[in-house]
């Protein structure tokens, strides 16, 4: 059974967005994945990322961490914010649903997170921040 | 992000190239928003040939294309989606209300 573990800090620039979903999809390589998993992961990477971004910290530049382990063929990633939280975490994750309409956001973010990857669960304290756990399981080459 | 205008019978075409993200998506906005206003355009072509990555940012930037021409009684289509960007596509359920075409060719004759 492999275990590995990575744990990335970043500042939360738009422009860390491809960096933070190539390097997760750089270190989930090592599970042999399809390309079109690893496109799932890319783009689940990068909805979390951007959330954290706009309405974890408003904008501000601050740090968002992103853990990633491998225990056996399943990939787990963490993205986390310090930021303000989430207001109502039932409504926030209904599809289409978005705080923020004046950004022409889709609200479509965790609903592809959700169907991109294979589990998705939300922590938020007001005031104190997110954890975005999502959970991918790779179809091991035979 | 990398964009390529051209237009055709008063339609307006932007080819995208590169990562459609939410880093890249305002640019492209404020670009194509540009281009729509000052040559008056009311038909868009998207064509996403050369787009390797898109998400939900892409969806957003689609729709309020959709929305602003909408209301000058516009229309709006997209081309060329790929697999990679299919799926992000499908979830939003943005085909119930924008056309797609295989090439830019069709487009031109169907909108």
């Amino acid at each position: 059974m492999c275990h590995n573990n990575i744990k990335i800090e970043f500042l939360s620039k738009s422009q860390n967005e491809g960096f933070a979903r190539v390097a997760v999809a750089a270190f989930a390589t090592q599970l042999d994945p399809t390309i079109e998993e690893i496109n799932d992961v890319k783009t689940a990477v990068s909805e979390a990322v951007t959330n954290a971004i706009i309405h974890g910290y408003d904008n501000e530049e601050q740090m968002i961490t992103i853990e990633a382990i491998i225990d056996g063929n399943e990939l787990t990633v963490i993205v986390c914010d310090t930021g303000k939280g989430i207001d109502n975490l039932e409504l926030a994750l209904q599809p289409l649903y978005t705080s923020r309409p004046d950004l022409e956001r889709s609200g479509m973010g965790f609903t592809v997170m959700d169907s991109f990857m294979d589990s998705l669960e939300v922590k938020s304290d007001k005031g104190r921040g997110t954890s975005i756990i999502m959970k991918k399981l790779f179809t091991p080459l035979s | 992000m990398h964009l390529n205008f051209e237009n055709s019978q008063d339609k307006l075409i932007v080819y995208m190239s590169g990562e459609l993200d939410h880093h890249s998506s305002e640019e492209v906005r404020n670009i194509i928003d540009d281009r729509l206003d000052r040559d008056r355009f009311n038909k868009l072509i998207m064509d996403f040939n050369g787009v390797s990555f898109m998400d939900s940012s892409g969806i957003g930037v689609v729709i309020g294309r959709y929305r602003k021409l909408h209301m000058r009684n516009g229309e709006v289509c997209v081309t060329n989606i790929k697999s990679s960007v299919k799926r992000v596509f499908e979830l939003s359920g943005m085909f119930k209300i924008i056309m797609s075409y295989d090439d830019v060719e069709q487009a031109i004759k169907n909108i």
